[in-house]
């Protein structure tokens, strides 16, 4: 019985599956998009069916650029051959894959390990509102292999020692572009006697020193422009034409509205995994290379003790019992403009340590009659900020007879357990 | 006589010299002639605001900073012994990795 049941389950999928491949196909003919392979499918793609002319509607729809003496027919036809890799479908992944298709790039792949935030949505500007939490695609790194052309879209240093590793190891060309803040970098490694990212770089750098976009904030433009210059050096590379950024840093300031091209060294003989004697030979561990996890996620630390720690409906009890403390808040003051708990004093991270902080405090909370020992609450973002900041002010007010806890999760938690209508960011 | 030279931060190492991208110093009279490796001394003992841990590692700048003169990656010019001429326009990049 069991054994009919599965071979009718069976029959069942292997005609649902080839339903699915008929409409993708019916799909992919009406849309005239070119083919794009995400690694949750199988079929990674090995040939580009080669095209020795362009038919009536494509020389319609390439016109403007085929009309380029440098582009032609020749340059379309190397574009249509050629396949590239987006691995980041994030600010700098979006808008290079949407001018990457609309070239006619012959096959594009996307990887992403990702899920749609709202906070994405300024700036990678291909998910919208109805997608949150869909899967971007999953991840199959040294995918590197598959493709002409690696373009590194990520927003983190593990993948990105990974993607250089990977491109040296399979001998592509990865066309690196990254931003931040008002800031934007760009170049292509591993390309016509470059460096590699690892020339430049051969020791990742300190965790502590490296700032993400959730931490540091981004304005989506700025990617935006990074991403549109990534696929620029692709249809370089793609169709031979112009100087590519290879052994060049491409440095971009928004706020001063300027771009700066600096000259790099070229690729180091000596280097671990593309010089004339390589250690590294085959793929390592990323994330224990690097010290930091292969994503720009809020990381959760452990800092304090369960005892030096309150929970957000703790500390709602004592605000509603109207119990004296003191709440510090920890953020920068422009996120204290986005939203703060009532009676908060604020003291950023970075003036913390300084000596007429601690000195304004102590005064605050010497003892008085009526309250012999005082209760300071710290809190910030998400609970790691405010972890740093009790241990400190443990040290520096040790005299004081006080006690210093954290707000666990900080307003996060605020946010999800006691007010649902308190903002998150 | 003083070596005038122009310093510039960017891509977040500006954060380490109170924020200002651009600085037009004057480096004072030495007895020996002024190198990457001395001036990186001078900036830790004039210009970081704290925790120069985030700028410097040993005598160089810790991984992640790039040092350009004049549009020029160092590694191409004698890294710390290259020797600071007049107006010469040092910029500090911190890489980034966000996207």
């Amino acid at each position: 019985m069991a054994d009919d049941d599965v071979k009718l389950l069976k029959e069942q999928l292997s005609r649902q599956k080839e339903e699915i491949e008929k409409l993708k196909s019916l799909l992919q003919d009406k849309l005239k998009l070119p083919d794009v392979f995400t690694s949750d499918n199988d079929d990674f793609p090995t040939t580009i069916p080669a095209v020795n002319q362009l038919d009536k509607e494509s020389i319609a729809r390439y016109s403007r650029q085929l009309i380029l003496p440098e582009i032609g027919i020749r340059g379309q036809l190397l574009l249509r051959k050629t396949s590239v890799l987006i691995v980041g479908c994030g600010g700098l992944g979006c808008p290079a894959a949407l001018y990457l298709t609309a070239a006619g790039i012959g096959q594009l792949g996307l990887i992403d390990h990702d899920e749609v935030e709202i906070s994405n949505l300024h700036r990678q500007i291909l998910h919208t509102e109805a997608r949150i939490n869909v899967q971007k695609s999953t991840s199959a790194a040294y995918a590197c292999k598959q493709y002409d052309i690696v373009l590194d879209a990520t927003d983190n240093v593990a993948t990105r020692y990974l993607l250089n590793d990977g491109c040296v190891l399979a001998g592509k060309p990865l066309v690196s572009g990254s931003a931040l803040r008002f800031e934007g970098q760009l170049t292509i490694y591993n390309y016509k006697g470059g460096p590699c990212y690892r020339c430049l770089f051969p020791k990742p750098p300190p965790p502590e020193t490296v700032t993400n976009c959730s931490d540091g904030g981004v304005l989506g433009v700025v990617p935006g422009i990074i991403g549109c210059l990534q696929a620029l050096e692709v249809i370089k590379i793609a169709a031979k034409i112009g100087r590519p950024c290879t052994q060049r840093l491409l440095l971009f300031d928004a706020l001063d509205g300027s771009f700066k091209a600096i000259k790099l060294r070229q690729k180091k003989d000596n280097c671990e995994v593309c010089g004339s004697s390589p250690s590294i030979t085959e793929l390592i561990d990323y994330e224990q290379f690097c010290g930091t996890r292969a994503t720009d996620k809020d990381k959760v630390l452990t800092i304090l003790t369960p005892e030096e720690r309150i929970s957000v409906q703790d500390y709602q009890a004592i605000v509603e019992n109207g119990e004296p403390h003191l709440l510090i808040d920890v953020r920068q003051p422009v996120e204290l403009e986005i939203c703060q708990l009532s009676q908060t004093i604020n003291i950023p991270m970075n003036s913390l340590s300084k000596e007429e902080t601690i000195k304004e405090l102590k005064e605050k909370l010497i003892p008085q009659a009526d309250r012999p020992k005082t209760s300071v609450f710290v809190v910030c973002r998400q609970g790691n900020d405010s972890q740093v900041a009790v241990k400190l002010l443990k040290e520096k007010l040790k005299q004081l007879p006080i006690s210093i806890k954290d707000i666990k999760g900080g307003l996060k938690a605020w946010a999800r357990h006691i007010d649902r209508s308190f903002p998150e960011y | 006589m003083t070596l005038p030279v122009k310093l510039e931060f960017s891509g977040g190492a500006e954060l380490l010299v109170n924020k200002v991208r651009s600085h037009q110093i004057n480096l004072p009279n030495n007895d020996s002639k002024w190198t990457l490796r001395s001036l990186l001394i001078w900036i830790r003992d004039n210009l970081l605001q704290e925790r120069p841990e985030l700028f410097l590692q040993g005598e160089t700048v810790r991984p992640g900073i790039l040092v350009l003169v004049n549009d020029t990656d160092w590694e191409l010019l004698g890294e710390l012994d290259y020797v600071i001429q007049e107006n010469d326009n040092i910029l500090f990049i911190s890489t980034l990795h966000g996207g």
